[in-house]
């Protein structure tokens, strides 16, 4: 009996449920791939962040400038991509790196090279997109931008207002207090809570985590809950592993104390690690994609139409579709038009007849 | 005194004596401290860092009192100094304690013009002080002193090295005022981090020739302790007003989770040795720098300004007497030559302006006259027009008489035809 009705199940069962695997498998194979940009003040420990997170050594030997030589500095765009495998998975890791920026004693629109750069490589996909060949596409574009807000302040600075009003619609702007061992639970509280009524006020459109979907169980919602309650990350990075309470640990080595990088009563780096990496990478891929991209292309789109009406010469790089269909309205015009014209091509005939018939 | 009796005086060899018995005058010092503990003693404390670097609760650690104060805002468009008095009494001893405080500063996108403000308030303060050191009837006894006789740079831990910013304000604060730079909120560097960032700074400093104030070696009963000291800048300060219990004492520290940093404890950081250096041991010689060095500079730059020389050409010493009257006839000259000059520009504007109006008039009268002509011109056409037509009613008057009275005798002879 249970044979028959195994086969009766199997006779049922069409199989669509395994495209889950499917798809695990295929892109396990081709590998996946992230841009990461980190951008804030020298000195508020980024490249030791970056290093935390990943676990390995970006910037091995880096120049670090001078304060004379900072005086007039401009930004520079720096890329470090390196590949790094766990469990047969494959990421290609783009660290982009915006040395220089604040550091200059006149920092007027320090972020227009960052802008430039997204933008370009914004360009660069519209151009690969909309080219012939579309096999291999490299994706440059930037998927999230870590912003290094300093810990010493009350707030946000000028400049961080306009830097991140800049960026917000161009990629996902994570907001982040470094070095958060110089402040202690109750400041951070307090720096938390007026930094979040900070970008409120000033209309600042950072990274939304998503809702999760109301059947996940309740611990993952709880996760969740206590993930966008304590945006933003008050993080601590640290190059060095130290030992404490019997284990090796990364860490910071002070005469009162041991920072633990990853313990959670120390800091946040474990919830930017775990958003970050294990549960949001793919969401701010996609956002970048569907939103952020969407929108530079469809404004791109616009600029070259409106050129190309003012100037016919202007050829498209691009092949555009027409425009949509005209409605009712443009059509009965049309229409209206052509008679129009049809019957000034009739006189116009009758007319050269009756000069022929003249001159005959 | 004529000039051969200060020769005379000068030229006699000091000898030294020694005294038979106890005289006395070795109280002078204490009579000197007595009359100044009496005073008053006064000092202002300058203090340049970015918002929130930790200004006021350094303060307030120092002189372990709450000194009123508001969180300042990021978003001031310039950078304002903001003066606070207060008096202070420790035992017997009176400070007269003035906290200057740079609101704004490092906030703006644009830091180009942030020393500006910093630079004209400690020249103003120099400024007040010549004034009433110039003043015939002057009372620098009681002058409230507000010179600044130190600044407190506040540099922020990033662990690399100074900022641009810093490096351009010290430098434009390096010859008008004492400097001492320290490191501000501590706590979030490592030793060994520490100990190459202060390296790094103190190495930027030299090298772009920043002087910053040593402790002064000079003096046999501080020479160690400050020369030692001078080993130690910047100093690495963590400043808290919250008190910890920690053992079975209560101190002023910040409780992290990962242990309790002690303001007092020296091997947490340099505050211990800040107070030190600046309250216990070499307050007096800062507020001498100030006048003797400082304040002295500002003071020669700025009469050199006005003209005054030490000597005049011929190498004879001027004195301030013959100088100011120099000054003052020269003055007056230049005065009596601007009014002159601006009387001559008024008699000529004057000049010009009735040119005009001459012009102006004769120009209306000609108008005037053609006007005349013209209406006289106009009135003579209308008469001869007016002339016309007279006779012409005159004459179709009389053609009309004339027709009516042949109508008149027409119908009588018709009427004799008839009757004939």
């Amino acid at each position: 009996n249970t044979a028959t009705t195994k086969e009766h199940r199997e006779k049922e069962y069409v199989g669509f449920a395994t495209l889950p695997n499917q798809v695990h498998r295929k892109s396990v194979k081709k590998g996946f791939d992230f841009t990461l940009m980190v951008a804030g003040e020298s000195g508020l420990g980024k490249s030791t962040l970056v290093n935390s997170l990943f676990l390995t050594d970006l910037h091995k030997d880096r120049k670090l400038l001078n304060a004379e030589e900072r005086i007039s500095q401009t930004v520079e765009i720096t890329k470090h991509t390196v590949d790094i495998e766990e469990k047969g998975v494959k990421l290609k890791l783009t660290i982009v790196d915006t040395p220089g920026f604040g550091d200059a004693v006149n920092n007027t629109e320090c972020w227009r090279p960052i802008t430039d750069y997204i933008d370009q490589q914004f360009e660069q996909y519209f151009r690969d997109e909309s080219g012939l060949n579309r096999k291999n596409i490299q994706d440059n574009r930037v998927h999230c931008c870590l912003y290094f807000i300093p810990p010493f302040g009350h707030g946000l600075r000028p400049v961080d207002i306009e830097f991140m009003k800049a960026l917000q619609d161009k990629v996902n702007v994570v907001p982040l207090i470094s070095k958060a061992d110089c402040l202690m639970p109750s400041e951070i509280k307090k720096l938390k809570e007026r930094l979040r009524e900070e970008i409120d006020k000033y209309g600042i459109k950072i990274y939304q985590f998503p809702d999760c979907d109301s059947d996940e169980d309740e611990e993952f919602k709880q996760q969740d809950r206590e993930l966008k309650e304590s945006t933003p990350f008050a993080v601590i990075g640290s190059n060095t592993v130290v030992e404490a309470r019997g284990q090796r640990v990364r860490g910071r080595l002070y005469p009162w104390g041991i920072v633990e990088v990853e313990n959670q009563s120390h800091c946040d780096f474990v919830k930017l690690r775990t958003m970050l990496i294990r549960t949001h990478m793919h969401d701010l891929k996609d956002i970048t994609c569907d939103c952020h991209y969407e929108n530079y292309r469809a404004q791109c789109i616009q600029t070259m139409t409106s050129k190309m009406n003012a100037d016919k010469r202007v050829e498209s790089p691009i092949p555009i579709l027409p425009l949509s269909t005209p409605d009712v309205e443009t059509e009965k015009l049309i229409k209206m038009k052509d008679e129009e014209l049809r019957r000034m091509q009739q006189m116009l005939q009758k007319m050269q007849q009756q000069m022929h018939e003249q001159d005959l | 005194m004529a000039a051969t009796d200060v020769d005379i005086f000068s030229n006699e060899e000091k000898r030294n004596l020694s005294l038979g018995g106890h005289v006395g005058f070795d109280s002078l010092p204490d009579q000197l401290v007595s009359k100044s503990v009496t005073q008053g003693f006064c000092f202002n404390i300058l203090c340049v860092g970015e918002t929130g670097i930790g200004k006021s609760t350094l303060m307030n650690t120092l002189f372990n009192t709450m000194f009123e104060n508001e969180e300042a805002s990021h978003y001031q468009n310039g950078v304002y100094l903001r003066p606070r008095t207060y008096d202070l009494q420790e035992s017997n001893v009176h400070l007269k304690l003035t906290i200057v405080d740079t609101v704004g500063f490092g906030d703006q996108i644009n830091k180009e013009d942030s020393y500006k403000p910093i630079v004209d308030y400690i020249d103003t303060q120099f400024e007040n002080y010549l004034q009433e050191e110039l003043k015939i009837k002057r009372s620098l006894f009681n002058y409230h002193d507000t010179r600044i006789h130190i600044c407190l740079y506040f540099i922020a831990p990033t662990g690399h090295s100074l900022k641009s910013l810093d490096l351009v304000t010290m430098k434009k604060l390096d010859s008008k005022v004492n400097i001492i730079p320290i490191i501000a909120k501590a706590d979030t560097i490592s030793k060994s981090e520490l100990h190459k960032f202060k390296i790094k700074i103190m190495s930027e400093l030299v090298s772009n020739g920043v002087q910053i104030y040593q402790f002064p070696t000079d003096d046999e009963a501080v020479t160690e302790i400050n020369a030692s000291m001078n080993a130690h800048l910047p100093f690495a300060v963590v400043g808290s007003v919250e008190e910890v219990k920690v053992g079975n004492k209560t101190v002023r520290a910040r409780q992290y989770p990962w242990g309790v940093v002690q303001v007092e404890n020296e091997s947490h950081c340099d505050f211990v040795k800040l107070r030190e250096m600046l309250i216990r041991v070499n307050m007096e010689d800062l507020r001498e720098q100030t006048h003797a060095r400082h304040y002295e500079l500002y003071r020669r730059c700025k009469l050199e300004e006005m003209g005054f020389k030490d000597t005049d050409p011929d190498s004879q010493p001027f004195s301030l007497q013959e100088t100011y009257e120099a000054k003052r006839k020269e003055f007056l000259g230049d005065l009596q030559r601007k009014e002159e000059e601006m009387r001559q520009m008024f008699v000529n504007k004057v000049k010009e302006t009735e040119a005009e109006l001459k012009e102006k008039e004769r120009e209306l009268h000609d108008k005037f006259e053609q006007l005349k002509r013209m209406h006289q011109e106009e009135k003579r056409k209308v008469e001869e027009k007016r002339r016309d037509l007279e006779e012409e009613m005159n004459a179709f008057n009389r053609r009309k008489v004339a027709a009516e009275t042949l109508s008149l005798s027409q119908p009588l002879k018709k009427d004799k035809d008839k009757k004939n």
